[in-house]
């Protein structure tokens, strides 16, 4: 575990770089993280993907994977690795402040 | 009055949930209303999955693995070989193809998966069947079998699409069983095997990828991970191939052994409030009640729930399931002991295959199984081979009927298993 700022606010992250606590999360913290992995602008279908991804992560306790992001999102799993490309349901749930997607079994 | 119970689905978890229901209605015939059980399913040929990895390498054929669905029901027991179009839960029915409605007291729900073929680019385009193929259904394997006996060597790739899959082991399987083929037939130095996997080792827990990856290791099988395949595309001249990765990555072949992505039933996606996004079932992991309404079950490959898609689970949630159908019809409070125990053979070639034995919360160690005395966990040996043939005469006369296995119970054995010292981290993409 390590403590990191983001938009002025001390964030606690698990060794991955993810959350510990979702609900400290704004929108200001993914635009800085984005910018740090190379993403200049997060676009209107960024958003989408970040927004859905936390909806999913609070109504279902995990987030989505490519697979469902794919199906659910409103945005191809093509589209997903152009927006992000170190792999989508990863990198989406970093900047959506969410955990780690669980992988199945 | 008499209660009717609709079963969805006459594979290995619609099947034995018939029969134990049955079996138990007769005994406590007493103590309950009549019971009608019916099973639906749209046709009548029932396979024994795990045979399908032995039909490429010529170890398995058609007939010894297909067997009539209504046959390993009690004669007792209405098999309606039918399509289902949907099920209406506001009305309790369920709508077959025919338009024939079925009203039930109790659904269950075990339809299996679905092989999404179109959902990956270019994979049932040129070259399907000649020089990419599936063994995750009997036309596949069969085919496989004889190109694989005409292969004479190159790059052979066997790729997961996507997880979740029926068995998640079975492509390793292959890989195994595919060195031990060409090393048979004396041309294991000239294919090059390859495993493209959408995962970031062998296998989803970390314990047992590290046993496995070792494995493919020894075995000279490369692996290559945190694949997602985008494309599969065939070059327009020399028959090869490539798997194209959503990032960029290429694998090319020979021969594509492809796992495709799983769905659930169509139909569960035109049931209104039944079904996931994937047409998977969310089902509670402990009950097997369906969340979609208190007197929908399911079972199997068919739920969502985080356990592997494998016959060994079925065969276990059928016990706590088929309590928990009575239990509701009694009006008592539901069972919520099923902890995920999942068992497999992984068979390893050379007549030798892995035993893996692990529930909800403890991954698959190493140790022994039932107990600290019995066949070897994580380990290579002949006993595990034996076992994995002897488990067909199983499948078909204990299994299926809804009989317990003696040493082999729902509840996943602690006893036998060496504990890690390391905290498990789950392995995820």
């Amino acid at each position: 575990m390590s403590a990191t700022t983001y938009a002025g606010v001390e964030v606690r992250l698990n060794d991955e770089g993810f959350f510990e606590d979702p609900t400290v999360w704004t929108p200001e913290m993914a635009v800085e993280m984005a910018r740090a992995d190379g993403i200049t602008e997060l676009t209107d279908q960024h958003w989408t993907v970040l927004d859905f991804m936390r909806k999913e992560f609070f109504e279902k306790g995990t987030g989505p994977t490519v697979r469902v992001l794919g199906k659910a999102s409103g945005v191809s799993v093509k589209d997903l690795y152009q927006l992000f490309p170190k792999g989508p349901a990863k990198m989406a749930a970093r900047l959506a402040g969410i955990p780690k997607p669980k992988g199945c079994i | 009055m008499t209660k009717r119970i609709v079963i969805l689905g006459g594979g290995t978890g619609g099947t034995l949930t018939a029969n134990r229901l049955h079996r138990h209605f007769r005994h406590h015939r007493s103590e309950h209303q009549p019971v009608e059980i019916v099973v639906v399913d749209q046709d009548n040929h029932h396979v024994y999955q795990p045979g399908l990895l032995f039909v490429p390498f010529g170890l398995a054929h058609q007939q010894e693995i297909v067997r009539p669905r209504h046959e390993q029901l009690h004669h007792d027991i209405e098999f309606v070989e039918a399509g289902i179009d949907r099920v209406d839960l506001q009305r309790d029915t369920v709508v077959l193809e025919t338009g024939r409605e079925l009203a039930y007291d109790v659904l269950v729900v075990a339809t299996g998966t679905t092989l999404a073929l179109d959902e990956t680019e270019g994979l049932t385009g040129p070259g399907w069947n000649e020089k990419v193929f599936t063994f995750y259904d009997l036309a596949g394997a069969t085919a496989l079998e004889a190109a694989l006996a005409d292969f004479q060597g190159g790059r052979l790739v066997v790729n997961v699409v996507d997880m979740p899959i029926k068995c998640p082991v079975a492509p390793l399987e292959f890989c195994f069983l595919a060195d031990w083929y060409f090393t048979e037939r004396g041309i294991r130095d000239q294919v090059h095997i390859t495993y493209a996997t959408p995962l970031d080792g062998a296998f989803t827990k970390p314990v047992a990828s590290a046993a496995l990856g070792s494995l493919l290791e020894e075995k000279g099988i490369h692996m290559v991970t945190e694949f997602n395949t985008g494309e599969v595309s065939m070059d327009d001249v020399g028959g090869a191939g490539k798997l194209i990765g959503y990032d960029g990555r290429e694998v090319p072949f020979e021969l594509a052994v492809v796992v495709p992505l799983h769905n659930g039933a169509a139909y569960i996606g035109r049931s209104e409030g039944l079904g996931d996004d994937l047409n998977f079932v969310p089902t509670d992991q402990r009950t097997l009640q369906a969340k979609a309404k208190s007197n929908v079950f399911a079972l199997g490959d068919a739920t969502n729930v985080p356990t592997s898609k494998a016959g060994s689970v079925t065969h276990f949630e059928g016990e706590v399931l088929v309590d928990n159908i009575v239990r509701y019809l009694d009006h008592e409070p539901l069972d919520d002991s099923y902890d995920g125990h999942a068992n497999c053979f992984i068979e390893t070639g050379f007549g030798k295959a892995l035993l893996i034995d692990f529930n909800y919360e403890t991954e698959p160690l190493p140790g022994h199984f039932p107990a600290a005395v019995g066949m070897p966990l994580l380990k290579e040996s002949r006993m595990n081979h034996l076992g994995k043939l002897m488990f067909q005469w199983v499948y078909w006369h204990a299994l299926l009927q809804g009989r317990d296995i003696p040493g082999i119970g729902a509840d996943m054995p602690r006893r036998g298993k060496n504990q890690p010292q390391t905290t498990e981290k789950e392995t995820t993409r």
